[in-house]
């Protein structure tokens, strides 16, 4: 460190100073050099959904070193230990440098050796492969699993590519693994996806509740700002809710310790708790609210053969919902005493009363944090509509220091996964591809024939993963994530990859394990070697501008899009197209129509490449390469293509926002400020949504508006009563608890749960090769309680073997440190490469959100 | 060379055929390109229930027993290269910790009484945990950092985190690490645990870390932990207008 301690606290406070006075950072404190020659230029940490700024330090095309960006508003100067090693994870020895591809006797072989090749050969052979594929099965034989690590551009050309091009659904990102049941949740409650609060309510808030949030490691910067806003007010108070002991509650004032499931139990308890003591907020309930609730038989997202899921009658149709009167709601929660959420969570009464006390308290402010214990959860639409109900009940939401906070895990899930819709059933800005004026309004915007979108929703991530076993998909590109180690039962899917009749591309930077598994994988550039942007969780959208090149042969992920794009005529994809299982007005059954001639029509070439009709349009390419915003700063993309591929999506994508509550700025915008929260509208960001004064789409003297257009007609009474649309409410729903898919028993007589640890990322793939955090959390621990362990003859640091019914791993007993689970309970972290913990988990899913349950299942542990 | 290997191996993961060929397929830097602090001459970490110095050194037979059962590769007799009386156990926390193995199978298998056959492993004292350089910790620069802490077997108890307000930032809170030898064993692992390129915290023999008080001034009746948490003047508490006042004044953004 060069700059010496007091200098640093100097400037971050004249930094924090200026910005909360409001003045525009000067233009050369986003991107100067250095006495020492080292070019500094903003951007944001490649990790967590938190969005911390970071300036990246870049000397002779290598990135140098990196500091917390004082002026971020988010960390303002601060980093978690992975922020810190931002400068080190692009430098891995083991970078992958060349396209490589699985050949015997000089051909693509599947059971071949991985041999380096050229761009051409690659994109050859990927080519032919597709065509394989899709001559056979058409766009459902195409599976695409993206990221919530793309940037915003990469999500983009992806889902474009894919839906208008290939006319293909079967796109979903790992997001689905992350926050699908919070957008669920928010599209059943609200009509729109994304919270309404922001960061800045831990400033004005009197109470944090994590539920199923393990915030002191997996969001580092954020909770040092709840523990600054309890070491600095008096009436804040933390609450830790959660299945084990995690670092949370080294902080908090109560700990409640809960068995896995009944979060859904103390959340209807805490409804009812704040209906019988006055904690609701009748004006609000009144004039914004509607109470609803929906089919319960709705089984575990497991595949239709399994026990459990026989006799669930609204397989299929787990979504649907209906209105109901305030009695109905109040007397559906009346079994949930706390006495009886007592009894299903293992709580004891007077704790839970504690906590039903709070929300019940009408003169307290309240954000609820929550993150994967929610989302990976078997109900987790349900868990994520009872915090709202919560919520609304007693007036506590899009009010500042009042919210409900699905706190992202990744850098872009927000701002890449949700809002350009990489979803197996959306399009950006919350259209969905079923619905006809959505498809309508993106065939305009994108200039395709009518029709040339699929209206079938396509094949979500385990689905694909399914399917990729049954032999129904057999063209499978995963991109800036790690399938082959994240999924849920994985050795079934690597199995699938390697012996079935398939061909898997995968995109990276690192030999993961996907990439081990993968045919051909596509070498990536990473974050600083690219221009992106990213949106974090509280829905601010950050820019950034490449700054170094990548080593060797490695492109961009939007260069893999945009190359593969290249070799696909449109003749061979917006011909007819076998569709199975379409069903649907204005289209023949079972297929995709023949849009070629009104393509010609609007002045395409049937031979024209799906780059030439989609991304190099007049439009797109008017966006010139160099371009001022640049300040010197290389595109090694825009070189290749010759014109500003990520000024020109962007501009292209942001359209599909304007004026329905979407609003993104333009992009040069962005190279000057630090984020922007959406919407932005007449230049401002919006602090707020739903709240007069805050949003700009919520009118003089309407006080509050939730707006969402999603879902907002729904049946009367039940499922066959008569539709009644309620613009502008929210619905408070009633959800009850509902058993776990697996259970321990006898023999399978412990829970596990995963998660994840503050030193490493997701699977591990750039953390792992900072030597530094490599040492500092070498390996994955089995966390159990020492009677658990007494009980199995093991001691700590013993070797045990993890089995359940779907596999087993070996790793050392930890039996005191960070995580102490309850008695029955074992917590793994997943980042291990070599403690593939995802061989036990079940499949199982929530069945409206179609995301993971990781956090429960059955196991048993023994000595090694 | 070898040895050390196989010894760092541990700290990768599990040994097993298939680690050893995934890391061989990834090529990956399983072992650790970072400088080890020196040496730390006379007072070296020695396995759990040593004598005190002096007496472990005139007790100890060199027979190696202890560093054959110790099952994590910790120990090592000392060679002549190493600034540590020659043949003597010892170890180097930056390069392998002691994993604290309940049943304290080095102590267990020495003949001689230099180690305590007895001893319980919390009770060990093979040194103290110091955070010798707060100025460089990155804890203390406001980062959230505490790999020690987290690192640590009897974390909560051997090593605590202080939150304080981070003054710079005006909405971020510290977290200090605060080691504490009433629990703390020696054990390294928050040591090996540090990413910085030199360790900031480090394990030092006891006689070396701990100053002493004079009786003449007592402390009965005083909590000597120090909580942090008395209340300050809240930066930005319901101050909604100030928010505002920040909405607008981003109107150099053009209008889309």
């Amino acid at each position: 460190m060069t700059q010496s301690r007091r200098d640093f606290v100097k400037t971050a406070v004249a930094a924090s100073v200026a910005s909360s006075l409001g003045f525009p950072a000067a233009k050369d404190a986003l991107a100067s050099v250095d006495g020492d020659g080292v070019r500094w230029d903003k951007s944001v940490c490649r990790f967590c959904g938190v969005g911390c700024g970071v300036m990246i330090g870049t000397r002779d095309d290598k990135l140098v070193a990196v500091k917390g960006d004082p002026e971020a508003p988010v960390n303002r100067g601060l980093n978690c230990v992975k922020g810190y090693f931002n400068a080190k994870i692009m430098y891995g020895e083991d970078r992958l440098t060349k396209p490589l591809l699985r050949k015997k006797g000089g051909k693509f072989h599947k059971q071949g050796r991985f041999e380096p090749v050229s761009w051409d050969e690659a994109f050859d052979v990927m080519a032919a492969q597709f065509r394989k594929a899709y001559k056979k099965g058409g766009p459902a034989a195409l599976g695409l699993f993206g990221s919530g690590q793309y940037t915003i551009d990469e999500g983009y050309a992806a889902a474009k590519l894919w839906k208008a091009g290939l006319r293909s659904n079967n796109i979903d990102p790992n997001a689905r693994h992350c926050m699908a049941s919070a957008v669920a949740a928010f599209i059943q409650t609200f009509g729109i996806d994304e919270p309404s609060g922001n960061y800045d309510d831990i400033e004005f808030t009197d109470t944090v509740v994590t539920w199923g949030a393990n915030m002191a490691e997996c969001h580092p910067i954020l909770w040092s700002r709840v523990t600054d806003r309890k070491l600095t007010h008096d009436k804040m108070t933390v609450v830790n809710l959660s299945t084990y002991t995690n670092r949370c509650s080294d902080l908090a004032d109560h700990e409640l310790i809960f068995k896995p499931q009944t979060d859904l139990a103390i959340l209807c308890a805490i409804a009812k708790y704040m209906l019988d003591h006055g904690g609701v907020d009748q004006e609000f309930v009144d004039e914004h609210c509607i109470f609803a609730t929906g089919v319960t038989d709705i089984g575990y997202g497991l595949e239709a053969d399994h026990p459990r899921e026989r006799g669930q009658k609204s397989r299929g149709k787990a979504g649907a919902h209906w209105s109901i009167t305030f009695d109905d709601y109040e007397k559906m929660l009346e079994p949930y005493t706390l006495e009886y959420a007592s009894e299903l969570s293992g709580v004891p009464v007077e704790k839970l009363e504690i906590l039903a006390k709070l929300y019940a308290d009408r003169d307290r402010k309240i954000v609820s944090f929550w993150t994967m214990g929610f989302n990976q959860h078997t109900r987790g639409t349900w868990v994520n509509e009872l915090m709202y109900a919560v919520h609304l009940l007693g007036g506590r939401y899009s009010k500042p220091g009042d919210t409900a906070f699905s706190l992202t895990g990744q850098p872009s899930a927000c701002g890449t996964a949700r809002e350009v819709g990489v979803f197996a059933h959306r399009l950006p800005a919350d259209m969905v591809v079923k619905a006809k004026p959505h498809r309508d309004k993106s065939e305009k915007l994108w200039n395709l024939p009518t029709n040339t979108l699929n209206p079938k929703v396509g094949t979500h991530a385990v689905k694909m993963m399914r399917e990729l076993r049954d032999g129904k998909i057999k063209f499978y590109w995963a991109m800036v994530t790690n399938p082959f180690q994240d999924f849920a039962n994985m050795h079934e899917w690597v199995k699938a990859a390697r012996e079935g009749d398939n061909f898997i591309v995968v995109s990276d930077c690192y030999p993961t394990v996907s990439a081990k598994v993968a045919d051909l994988v596509l070498p990536a550039a990473m974050i600083y070697e690219k221009w992106g942007a990213y949106g974090n969780a509280e829905r601010r959208t950050q820019h950034w501008r490449q700054q170094v090149p990548a080593p060797g042969e490695a492109t961009g992920d939007l260069w893999h899009l945009l190359e593969f794009a290249k070799r696909i005529k449109i003749k061979e994809v917006w011909k007819e197209q076998p569709l199975p299982g379409l069903e649907m007005d204005g289209f023949e059954d079972g297929k995709l129509p023949d849009v070629l001639d009104e393509a010609k029509a609007l002045g395409y070439d049937p031979n024209q490449s799906l780059y030439d009709a989609l991304f190099a349009t007049e439009t797109l390419t008017s966006y010139a390469w160099p371009d001022p915003i640049a300040n010197g700063h290389r595109n090694d993309i825009a070189e290749h293509f010759g014109w500003f591929v990520q000024k020109g999506l962007w501009e292209e994508y942001r359209q599909f926002g304007i004026g329905n509550g979407h609003d993104l700025a333009d992009f040069d915008t962005y190279h000057g400020v630090r984020g922007l929260r959406w919407p932005v509208v007449g230049g401002r960001e919006t602090h707020w949504r739903f709240a007069e004064g805050y949003d700009p789409y919520v009118k003089p003297g309407e006080g509050f508006n939730f707006y969402g257009k999603a879902l907002k007609a729904i049946p009367q009474g039940g499922p066959g009563g008569e539709k009644k649309k309620h613009p502008g409410k929210a619905k408070i729903f009633f959800r009850p608890y509902a058993e776990p898919a697996e259970i321990p028993d006898e023999e399978w007589d412990l829970w596990l749960c995963t998660g994840r640890v503050l030193e490493h990322w997701h699977s591990g793939s750039m953390t792992k090769r900072v030597a530094e955090l490599n040492r500092a959390v070498p390996y994955a621990l089995i966390y159990m309680h020492p009677s658990d362990a007494d009980k199995r003859g093991l001691k700590r640091n013993d070797l045990a073997v993890v089995e359940s019914r779907r596999g087993s791993v070996q790793a050392r007993v930890e039996t005191t440190g960070r995580n102490r689970p309850p008695r029955g309970l074992i917590f793994v972290p997943w980042f291990d490469e070599n403690v593939l913990i995802n061989k036990l988990t079940l499949d199982a899913t929530c069945p409206i959100s179609k995301e993971t349950d990781y956090k429960k299942c059955a196991v048993k542990v023994r000595k090694a | 060379m070898g040895g050390a290997t196989s010894r760092r191996a541990f700290l990768t993961g599990v040994i097993s055929p298939r680690s050893v060929a995934l890391a061989a397929v990834g090529g990956l830097a399983w072992t650790y390109a970072l400088d080890l602090p020196g040496a730390r001459g006379a007072a070296p970490c020695r396995p759990p229930g040593a004598l005190a110095e002096g007496d472990f050194l005139a007790t100890c037979l060199r027979c190696g027993r202890c560093v054959q059962a110790c099952p994590f590769g910790t120990l090592d007799l000392a060679t002549p290269a190493d600034d540590v009386v020659t043949g003597t156990p010892w170890f180097e926390p930056r390069d392998v910790p002691c994993f604290m193995c309940e049943d304290v199978p080095c102590a267990a298998a020495c003949p001689s009484g230099a180690l305590d056959g007895d001893v319980a492993i919390g009770d060990s004292r093979m040194g103290l945990a110091v955070l010798t350089d707060r100025e460089n910790c990155l804890a203390y620069l406001g980062l959230r950092c505490e790999a020690c802490y987290r690192a640590c077997p009897v974390i909560g108890d051997a090593i605590t985190l202080e939150y304080e307000v981070n003054e710079q930032t005006g909405r971020h809170a510290r977290f200090l690490p605060e080691v504490h030898a009433s629990a703390c064993t020696g054990c390294g692992m928050c040591e090996h645990a540090c990413v910085m390129e030199q360790p900031a915290i480090r394990v030092l023999p006891p006689g070396l870390a701990r100053g002493s008080l004079g009786d003449h001034y007592r402390f009965e009746g005083f909590s000597r932990t120090i909580t942090g948490r008395e209340s300050l003047t809240p930066p930005l508490d319901g101050d909604i207008d100030r928010v505002l006042e920040a909405m607008d004044d981003l109107s150099g953004i053009e209008d889309p």
